[in-house]
Parts: structure tokens; C-alpha cells; sequence
């Protein structure tokens, strides 16, 4: 069997007394597009950070590409390949739209402990970015500053951010939040080209976005693993109907 | 543009034979180079700092601790200045830079205050009266520093070195880093940039062209003393800047004109001159966004917005405004008044 891109082993984080995730355990195969659902405040965010580094788990293992990343920080993690996007969108506002992403072309090629040269004339740097904002719909809007594009552009700088960094795996944190009916049926065409390209794991509360895209489904019920399947399997689950889908399925 | 004025101002100084002048001038390049240093971090990494002055003092320090020691080759006393000053900063930094926002003004306040205290303590250098410098630098036997108008450039030089440094500094991939960090420092910790290491190797460099601003001062004034180091110093640098118009390394050098003109200027005309310095500088920073540099784009746009091209236009625009102002104001007075009735 190939070994999986990402594991959790029995990962457990509490806040005080609340037991934010609960010996979780998922396997994310190579080419796959893993989402994990759940009601809100099921610790699905949590998890996504616990996986990238900005919080620690109290115990378990997190083992990426082979490696045992648990005690790894985040800024290394991404160094390592593992990219993702933010449920509140994290850009630099004051940047431009095409200096957004030439920035996470810059964290993977060379040191950036480089005091000379324009930065912003560099096509080692320009040319990867534009083609990321390419695949995400947004390469005539380069020059804007990214703090004044539209919401739903702003979710696809946030995507184009994660490609340029050519990932080894890409962590999807809502990545259709707030965007309206139209923005996120563009999402998800851009992610279903994606697919396959590399390894994701979504988290998502738009069911649509959810049956459309992924490969497997894990449904995450206060900080537990409920369940893991095909979007079938999950979708005919009686629990996972009782517990969640229940209201949507009606 | 700036530079070539500070180039041939001594050529219009000689004429008038105001020899002052040109040491003012020369104070001001140097305060200039400081508050350049001072604003890469606070411009263009939101890190204020407000124990600037330090670095002032400890290259000031640096040459005078030397000189009392009969060292007076700059090829000792200026890589000392520039790296006493630099390892100041990058160990207070490695401290400073955990903290953010109030707590970092704070911390780097105490630092500066420590070091002046220290240079205070120092009774052999003079504790707190300061120490006369023995000799300025030498370099190899020769005296650069003593024709007053070769100082003059060697010290423009300098300023010119500086600003281009920082200039390269902010668009470089490394300064990219650093305006990032100053954006969103998740997001840069996402990218896989560990923001503290740009952050703190900036933090030396500033403190590095702080020790050279030192260097120059002290062989400027012939003297070194704690009061270099005071944070009234450092304020005084942060003034600067905001008057200039902070993020813009032109405002830092316009900022260190404006404020010592000012106060050479309103120091001559009284004695209490501080009581009118202050509330000007309030009424300025208030008018001007984006300090003297923003007030000039302003004034830009509001000339081409009123198409203003001879002294009669510029009256008509001002009494244009003038009237439109008073209009609001009468407007705004009677509605009030009117609703107050009402109620």
C-alpha cells in the first residue's frame, strides 16, 4: 500500500475543560480530496491548525510525507509543502494582487535574505505568480491592490496564494465562505480542475461544494470522527442523517 | 532633488558667509540618517521604536571612549561605532521583537533609557556632564573631518549612502518580507517565512545607520554626552518622521528639515520657544495627513483641481474655499439651532 500524504493519529486538544478534538484519526491518500463536515463548533478549524501548525495537540501524531511534523512550527511546515487557505481571508491588503502571490513563489525558490534588486521586476517570481492567478479566473486583476477586490475574488487570491506554493498538500479552511451563489460555483469549478493535481483536505459548510468535489468524506460531531466514507456511504449514513445532514436531507 | 540642494547649499552659505548655517545643515544630515534608519522600522515594519536614540549614543559613545583612549583612526573608531550599535540592536531585538504594538514602544523605551542611564554611570567618560572629545577621527594620519565643508560632504555622503541602502532595502525580496510582516504575520508564518528572523536582522540594520549617525555626530559637536541617548531624543526622531510623512523615506528627510529649521528659527525669535513649537506641530500633524510630503500631494491635486497657474488664480481658489467653507459652516450652525429649537 502507498504510504498516505497525511496521517492523524489519535490527535486530542482540549481548551480547559472543552475537548476540542477527540482521538481523531484520518488518512489522506495521494491524489485525493478529503472533507471533513460538521455543525459548527465540531473543531473542524481546529483541526485544520493543529495540521498546519499554528496550535499544538495535547497528544497524538501528525505524520506528513513520511515525516513526524508534530513538534515541527508552522513557517517549516510550509516549507515542507503544506499550504493552505484561511476560513477569514488572509492577504495582504496593502499589496498588490500579483505581489500577493509572487510572495509565496519567493517562499519556495531562493532565500529571501536578499537586500538587492527589485523584488517586483523579478519574473523568476512574476511568471509562476501570474500563472496561479490564471487558474483561479483572477490574472486581469494583477494590479489591483488586493485589499480592494470583492469578496469572492478575494477567496480565489486566497487560493492562488496556496497554488503558487506549489503544495504538497493543500489545507482548504471554508474556502467558500461568505462568497454568494455565483462566486462559489466558480470555486468549485477551479478546485474540480485542480483535483488530482495534488492532495487537498477541504473543510466546508456548503454541502453542494462538498458532494461535488470530494473523494471521501469524514464527518467530524465535537471534536470526534463520526464516520468515513465515499460520498455515498456518508450521504446514506443514519447516524450521520440524525447528527448533522439530518435538516438538509428534508 | 533634496540631495542637490543639501550639494549646493554651501555654495549659497559661503556667499552669505554664514558659517553656522553650514553646521546647522550638517546636523541636520546626520539627525536626517537616524531618522531614516528609524523609519524603515516603523514605515515599513510597523515596529516603533522608541529607544532610537540609543543607537545615536552608543555610536556617539563608541568614538569618544576611543578618542579618550588616544584611537582616533576611523578604521577603528567607525566599524566599532556602527558595530556596537548593531549588536545593541540585535540583542535588545532578539528581546523586543517578541513583544507588539504598545508593549514593543514600551520595551524598546526601556532599553534606551538604560543605555542612557549607563552612559550617565560611566564616571571615568564623564558621567553625566559628557566628555569632550580629545580629537576628531583621523583616517591613516590624515584629518577629514577638520575642513568644516569636506565634513560637510563626507557627512552628505553618507546620507545619500543610507537612503539609497534603505530604498534597496524596501524593494528587495527581503524587504518585501518585511512589509509583509508588518501586513499579516499569520499569513507570512502560513507562506513559510519565520517573520522574527526579518524583522530582527532590520532591527540591526536601523541600529547599525543609528551608530553611524553617532559616529558623525559626536566628531560633529566635538562631544559626547548622555543627553544623546535620552528618550526626548528618540521622541524628537519619531516626530520627525510623522512630520515628514511616515512609510516614505523622502518624508523621513523632509521630516529632520522641517522639524530643525523650526526650531532653530523659533529659538531665535524667543526664549520660550518650545511653547509655540509644540502646538505648531500639533496643528501640522493634524492638517496633514501623511505629514508634509502628504500636505504637498495634496496642495498637487488641489492646484490641478483648480486649474491654478498665476498668483490671481491661487486668490480666487482661496476665496472660492474660503466662501464654500463659510457656507457649511453657517448650514451646519442653523441646523443645529433649528433642531435644538425643535427639541
Amino acid at each position: 500500500m502507498v504510504e498516505p500524504v497525511l496521517r492523524l493519529e489519535a490527535l486530542h486538544k482540549s481548551f480547559g475543560g472543552l475537548m476540542v478534538t477527540r482521538d481523531v484519526t484520518v488518512e489522506l491518500a495521494a491524489d485525493e480530496l478529503h472533507a471533513i463536515i460538521g455543525p459548527n463548533g465540531a473543531g473542524k478549524t481546529t483541526l485544520i491548525n493543529q495540521i498546519s501548525g499554528l496550535i499544538a495537540p495535547d497528544s497524538g501524531r501528525i505524520v506528513f510525507g513520511g515525516r513526524d511534523v508534530t513538534a515541527l512550527p508552522a513557517p517549516e511546515r510550509a516549507a515542507l509543502g503544506l499550504a493552505r487557505s484561511f476560513q477569514i481571508t488572509s492577504i495582504l491588503p496593502a499589496f498588490s494582487v500579483l505581489e500577493n502571490v509572487a510572495l509565496a513563489v519567493q517562499a519556495r525558490s531562493g532565500s529571501s535574505f536578499r537586500f538587492f534588486g527589485r523584488a517586483s521586476s523579478e519574473e523568476a517570481l512574476n511568471k509562476p505568480a501570474m500563472a496561479a492567478l490564471d487558474e483561479v479566473g483572477l490574472a486581469d486583476r494583477a494590479d489591483v491592490i488586493a485589499g480592494r477586490l470583492a469578496h469572492g475574488e478575494k477567496r480565489a487570491l486566497e487560493l492562488a496564494i496556496a497554488l503558487a506554493m506549489e503544495p504538497k498538500l493543500l489545507l482548504l479552511d471554508e474556502p467558500m465562505a461568505g462568497a454568494g451563489r455565483e462566486e462559489s460555483q466558480r470555486l468549485i469549478t477551479v478546485l474540480s480542475r485542480l483535483k488530482g493535481r495534488f492532495p487537498m483536505l477541504l473543510v466546508e459548510h456548503d454541502m453542494t461544494a462538498v458532494f461535488a468535489l470530494a473523494d471521501r468524506i469524514s464527518v467530524l460531531i465535537y471534536g470526534q470522527i463520526l464516520t468515513s466514507g465515499t460520498p455515498e456511504e456518508v450521504r446514506a449514513d443514519p447516524r450521520v442523517i440524525a447528527a448533522y445532514l439530518g435538516d438538509e436531507m428534508e | 532633488m533634496m540631495f542637490v540642494a543639501f550639494a549646493l547649499f554651501p555654495i549659497a552659505a559661503t556667499f552669505g558667509a554664514e558659517a553656522y548655517l553650514i553646521d546647522l545643515f550638517r546636523r541636520i544630515m546626520i539627525f536626517a540618517i537616524a531618522a531614516l534608519a528609524l523609519d524603515l522600522l516603523v514605515g515599513y515594519g510597523a515596529l516603533v521604536s522608541f529607544g532610537h536614540a540609543a543607537f545615536i549614543g552608543i555610536g556617539a559613545y563608541a568614538v569618544g571612549i576611543l578618542a579618550a583612549s588616544n584611537v582616533s583612526d576611523m578604521i577603528i573608531s567607525l566599524p566599532l561605532a556602527i558595530g556596537a550599535a548593531a549588536l545593541f540592536a540585535y540583542l535588545t531585538g532578539t528581546i523586543c521583537l517578541r513583544t507588539r504594538g504598545v508593549y514593543f514602544i514600551m520595551i524598546t523605551l526601556a532599553f534606551g533609557q538604560m543605555a542612557y542611564f549607563f552612559a550617565g554611570s560611566l564616571a571615568p567618560y564623564g558621567g553625566d556632564d559628557g566628555l569632550t572629545l580629545a580629537m576628531r577621527s583621523t583616517l591613516l594620519g590624515f584629518a577629514p573631518f577638520k575642513h568644516d565643508l569636506l565634513f560637510y560632504y563626507i557627512v552628505l555622503g553618507c546620507l545619500v549612502g543610507c537612503y539609497w541602502l534603505c530604498r534597496a532595502l524596501v524593494i528587495s525580496r527581503f524587504g518585501r518580507v518585511f512589509r509583509g510582516a508588518r501586513e499579516n504575520p499569520t499569513r507570512m508564518a502560513a507562506l513559510g517565512f519565520d517573520v522574527f528572523r526579518y524583522q530582527l536582522t532590520a532591527y540591526t540594520i536601523s541600529g547599525a545607520l543609528g551608530g553611524l549617525a553617532g559616529f558623525l555626530l559626536a566628531n560633529a559637536t566635538d562631544f559626547v554626552s548622555p543627553a544623546y541617548m535620552s528618550w526626548h531624543r528618540s521622541g524628537e526622531l519619531i516626530v520627525m518622521i510623522i512630520l515628514g510623512g511616515i512609510g516614505n523615506l523622502n518624508g523621513a528627510i523632509v521630516g529632520t528639515v522641517a522639524f530643525l529649521l523650526l526650531g532653530e528659527w523659533l529659538s531665535d525669535l524667543t526664549e520660550n520657544w518650545e511653547m509655540i513649537f509644540g502646538p505648531l506641530l500639533v496643528v501640522i500633524i493634524l492638517l496633514a495627513r501623511g505629514g508634509l510630503l502628504g500636505l504637498a500631494a495634496q496642495m498637487a491635486a488641489w492646484y490641478r483641481r483648480e486649474n491654478i497657474l498665476s498668483v490671481g488664480d491661487f486668490i480666487a481658489a482661496v476665496g472660492r474655499y474660503l466662501r464654500q467653507l463659510a457656507r457649511r459652516t453657517i448650514k451646519s450652525t442653523l441646523q443645529t439651532s433649528r433642531s435644538r429649537s425643535r427639541g
